[in-house]
Formats: C-alpha cells, structure tokens, sequence
C-alpha cells in the first residue's frame, strides 16, 4: 500500500476518535479512497490489519456501501440523482444529456478515465432540482442547456 | 384566507446575505450565549424544559424528545452517548443540510446543551457521505468551538467535558435508522437492531446507552433553552408545538424550505399562496407530505375526522394544518417535513416505479419481507411502465405491499410499502387500466424511471 505521508497522518488521527478500532472502518476506507481513487484488495487487508479485524470485516462493509467503489471510477465522477423530486423536474433528461456529452453509460469510464456517470439516490437537495454532484461540488436547478455547459467545462479542464 | 407569514427561528439568519458560518459571525449575533447559561444550571432542569416544551423529534417519527431523554438508562453506570442523525436521505427532504452549510455553530450549541443536559462525554455527528462539503464544515467548527473552550475539556471553566467528532456515511440510506446507524458507527454494515431489546436509550452505541436525535431536533433544543420550556410550548399548536420547516419539491412555481409554526399553515396555503400555486396550466393532483414513505394525499381528497367530542368534521386536503396529528389522522404522517407535489401530467404509475426503485435499492436486506417486497414492487412497477402492464396488476402490488409492514426488523418495512399501498388505493383506475392508457401517454411525457 502506497498511501501518502498525510493519509497516513490522519488515519491515525481518526483512529482516536473512537473507543472501540473498529468504528474506524468507514473513515479510513474514506480516507484510502480519496487517496487512491478506489479500494483495492490490498486496501482490504490494510484496514484489516490496522484495526486488528479480520479482512471479511472490512470487505462486507466495502461491499455494502455505494460510495466504495472497487475500481477506478473517472478522474471525474459525475452523480446525477435519480429519485422523484427530480425526475419530476427532468433528471432522466439531464442523466441522458452527460451520457451523450462523454459517450458512456452508467457506471462506465470513458477510455481515457477521465469522467464516469452514476444516477445515485436522493442528493438531500430535492428544492433546487434537477441536482448533479460533480466530484463533491453539488449543481442545482441543472437543466440539459446547463448539462451541456457543465460537460463543456469537463472537457476543456481535462485537455489542460 | 391566505397564509400566516413565517416564523423563522431554526432558519433565522439562512441566507441572510451577510451571515457568515464561522464562529466570530455566530457569536456577533448572540451565539453560545445560552450554552454559557445552560451549564450553569442542573441538568435534570435542562431535560424538564424539553419536556415541557413538547418537542416532537423532526427525523421523521415525531417523538417527544423529552420522553425520548426518558428513557435512556443512567443506572448502568456506562457512557451515554449522542448521536447526531445527519443522514437527511429521506426522499424529499433538504433542510439540514442548509442549517450544516450555514449556520454549523447553531447545531453544535444544541448539541452541547443536550449534551450536558444528559451528561453525555462523547458525541458523533453522523452525516451521509454525500455531504463532504458538509462534514468540512461541521470539522472547521468543531475546531474553532474548540479552539474556544467550547469543546474539549473542562467547558467554559465548568469542569464538565465533551468531544465532538463528524462520522461520514457512505451512500446507504438505511444509515438513517438510529439502529442502523449505530451498528455503521461501529464499522459494520448499516443492518437495523431488532428492538426490544437493542433500544438505544438502553444499548445503544458499543452497548451503551444511546442518544439519536435529528439535526433540527437538537436545533430546537437550544431555542427551548432560551425562551423556557413553557414559552416554547405555546408557539405552533398544542401537541404539536415549535416551528417546523418545510422543505416543498416538485411540480410548484417556487420550491424550498419555508418555516412556519406548527399546524398554523395548511397544505393549501403553502402550496398556494406560499409556493405560487401550481406551474402554468397545470393542476395539483397529488401530494406526498412528509418525506417520500408518507402515504400520498389526493390533492381532491376529503376527510372524515373525529372531533375530541366524538362528532364528525369532513376535511379538504387542502385545508389540513401541517401538523403531526392531523396529517396521522388523514391516514398519512408529517414525517421529515417533505412535502413531494405532483400535477396533472405526472401518472402515478410512473411516480411509484420511481419510489420503488428507491426503496429497493435501498433495503439493507436483512428481513425476507422487505428485501423481496421491495424488489417486486419494483419490478412490477417497472415492467407497467415499459410496456408490459396487465390489469391484475394493481392487486398484485397491493398483495406484495400488504405482506411487509409489521413483519420486518425496521420501519423500512412501513416505509417501502405505504407509497404502493397508498397509491394503488389512491389512484385504483390509473393502475387498473395503465395496460392501456400507457399507449396514449404522450410521446415527451416526462420520464421517471
Ligand atoms: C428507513 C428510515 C430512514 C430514516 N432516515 C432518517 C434520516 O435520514 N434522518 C433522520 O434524522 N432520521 C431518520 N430516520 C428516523 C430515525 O430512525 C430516528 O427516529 C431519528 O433520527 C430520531 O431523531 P428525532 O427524534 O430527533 O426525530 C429514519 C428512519 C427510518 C425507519
Ligand atoms: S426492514 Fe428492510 S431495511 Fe429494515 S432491517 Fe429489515 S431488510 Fe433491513
Ligand atoms: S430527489 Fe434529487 S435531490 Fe432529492
């Protein structure tokens, strides 16, 4: 495991808040995730070891969360929701519109690995829909004029 | 009668141009001025004020929160723990993100008041995973409370001590279930506790006696604290008391979250003269009022209700205060404050396809009912919308719905079944003859799954 000086840092900063190792599962797969972009198998066995719990501890928690992903996704990870107060403003539309703009389906990366495209669940911000997360900033009121623009974005900081 | 105007006390200073989330801008406008009063005081008198302000909990059940502080056991000589439930993943509902985005520092003073009041030493904040921002913020103010004596050892001088920590979730919604939430706190998959015996007041966290309350919920708390239990208790309506926010989405001219105190403001009036009224040439037709597993509402609906004196009034839906007691009476639940508006372009069949797929996705699949339940609504639902509906169809779902609630572990059983129950009901002709009303549907007609 490659893990930069700081990650290292703060996982064992995060391991203290907790009376009991174990509860530092999510935030070290976190932690590893915004590190390396994904968990692989030896991030498993990492965890595993550093919280003193067996490797299927931590791969039945991985594997039950959608936020931990088990391959790379994109360099830019675009989550469009997909529940109703959205759809009701077009979401399906707005999914349909980034799918176009890169050339992939759900859940797939453009051959570069530059951009992936989920429709996640509910994005706690239903009075602005349609909502799209764009790596960790979040977009409002994103219409398919607006998706364009913001794909047009993607592309021209990807050939910087 | 048009609308009573709002009454903004959880969200007085949200978007307020010049209001800042840092901790010198909260204490230019008063802030943790009642948290240095608080510990002055014994915390037994604390938890009598949230009695008797008759808080009711805002993340969806709407329990007292007083009651709620109880019932936690403070015999076992063990830790109490408090939870902060900010998963806010409940279809429909956006308001604590904006009271974490922006005003950080009041949830915090809450927070600590609540804590002190139950001698909690150890407190989380859980957020959904989808909320980064959001956990960076809460960090830098936790940090700056810090920073100030605030948090940390020996508040304010006081002796008493307690830490704050941010635990991010990672995209599961039943995280939102106290029970489940504690067990993902603990670093294991988020499946729900079989109450009795695991209440969290009993055992909670690492089996010890647990705290769960909503953002809002603990917001509230601090207002309680300033103006008294008793004076709190006479804004909103008895038994129903303080301020709620309503987080308004869908098919009205201005969504958003709006404040007003409890049941003074009727469903029409908010989606009327508060939102606008419906999009141009359209009508309302249904209304999901408290976060998407509330049971939906006919917007042309009427009410038989008992009066205390045993006689009958009839009720518009329209006219229903926003309350947790007549919205329960109507059959439905005030539940986390999402109010989910639909028009008359939208067919119901396609609306619950889509509530369905949310809800299958999101099962923790523990409980048979649920996991399978869940999955055949969604796939029945489904396959009505891409051509392949039949007429029995609408038995069908009802069957499958009627088989979950009260035979699964969590409320997620409640939760999964009451949109296909209440709109099968609802709406028996459209999902009876969708078999052939889906070949008229408009060829731009909105998509919903
Ligand atoms: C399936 C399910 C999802 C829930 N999601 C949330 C949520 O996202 N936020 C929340 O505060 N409460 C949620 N709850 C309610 C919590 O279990 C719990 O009742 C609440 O946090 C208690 O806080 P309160 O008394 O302050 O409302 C959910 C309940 C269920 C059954
Ligand atoms: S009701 Fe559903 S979500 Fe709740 S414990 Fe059972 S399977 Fe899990
Ligand atoms: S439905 Fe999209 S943010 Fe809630």
């Amino acid at each position: 495991m490659n893990l930069k000086p700081e990650t290292l840092q703060r996982i064992d900063e995060v391991i203290t808040h907790y009376p009991v190792k174990r509860s530092a599962t999510l935030p070290l797969l976190h932690l590893i995730q915004e590190d390396i972009g994904y968990i692989p198998d030896e991030a498993i066995e990492w965890v595993a070891a550093k919280l003193e719990l067996q490797p299927i501890n931590v791969y039945e928690v991985v594997t039950f969360y959608p936020m931990f992903k088990r391959k790379p996704v994109g360099r830019r990870h675009i989550k469009v929701c997909r529940t109703l107060s959205c759809a009701l403003k077009g979401g399906y539309k707005v999914c349909d519109t980034f799918k176009k703009e890169f050339g992939v389906g759900l859940d797939e990366v453009t051959p570069d690995g530059e951009v992936s495209i989920e429709f996640v669940e509910c994005l706690a911000s239903c009075g602005t829909a349609p909502v799209v997360m764009i790596d960790e900033k979040l977009h409002e009121n994103v219409d398919p004029a607006k998706a364009c623009a913001l794909s047009a974005e993607i592309k021209a900081a990807a050939k910087k | 009668m048009s609308a009573p105007a709002q009454t903004r006390i959880i969200f007085k200073h949200i978007d307020e141009p010049s209001y800042t989330n840092d901790l010198a801008c909260y204490q230019r406008h008063g802030g943790y001025e009642i948290l240095r009063r608080a510990v002055k005081r014994p915390p037994a008198e604390l938890i009598d004020e949230v009695k008797k302000s008759g808080l009711r909990g805002r993340g969806g059940a709407g329990f007292p929160c007083g009651v709620k502080w109880g019932l936690v056991d403070r015999k076992s000589g063990k830790p109490i723990y408090l939870i902060v439930n900010a998963d806010e993943s409940e279809p429909g509902t956006f308001k604590d993100r904006y009271i974490i985005h922006q005003d950080p520092h009041q949830l915090l003073e809450g927070t600590l008041i609540s804590c002190f009041a139950n001698n909690v030493k150890q407190a989380y904040i859980y957020i959904r995973g989808e909320m980064p921002e959001g956990a960076r913020i809460l960090e830098r103010a936790i940090a700056e409370a810090r920073a100030a004596n605030l948090v940390g050892p020996n508040i304010l001088g006081t002796g008493y001590s307690c830490e704050i920590y941010v635990h991010r979730g990672a995209g599961a919604y039943i995280c939102g279930e106290e029970t489940g939430l504690i067990e993902s706190l603990e670093g294991k998959r988020a499946h729900p506790r079989i109450k009795p015996p695991y209440f969290p007041a009993v055992l909670g966290l690492y089996q010890c006696p647990t705290i769960v309350n909503n953002v809002e919920t603990l917001c509230h708390v601090k207002h309680i604290i300033e103006r008294g239990g008793e004076a709190y208790a006479k804004i909103g309506t008895p038994n129903n008391t303080g301020t709620r926010i309503y987080c308004v989405s869908g098919h009205v001219q201005r969504p958003g979250y709006y404040e007003f105190e409890c049941g003074k403001i009727t469903l029409g009036q908010l989606l009327n003269d508060v939102c606008g009224g419906p999009l141009p040439g359209r009508t309302f037709k249904a209304v999901i009022p408290g976060g998407s597993s509330a049971k939906v509402l006919r917007y042309d609906e009427t009410f038989t209700l008992k009066n205390k004196d045993g006689s009958t009034r009839s009720l518009a839906a329209a006219d229903i205060p926003l309350d947790f007691d007549t919205l329960a009476a109507c059959g439905t639940m005030g539940g986390s404050g999402g109010i989910i508006v639909m028009d008359d372009s939208v067919n119901m069949v396609e609306a619950l396809a889509n509530i369905n797929a949310f809800y299958s996705h999101e099962s923790c699949g523990q409980c048979t009912p649920c996991r399978e339940g869940s999955l055949w609504m969604k796939r029945i639902s489904s396959r009505m919308v891409h051509g392949m509906a039949r007429a029995e169809d609408a038995a069908l779902l009802k069957s499958v719905a009627d088989q979950i609630p009260g035979r699964t572990i969590c409320a997620m059983g409640e939760a999964c079944s009451w949109p296909t129950q209440s709109f099968v009901q609802k709406f028996q002709d459209e999902f009876v003859s969708y078999h052939t009303t889906k070949k008229t549907r408009p060829a731009d007609a909105l998509q919903l799954v």
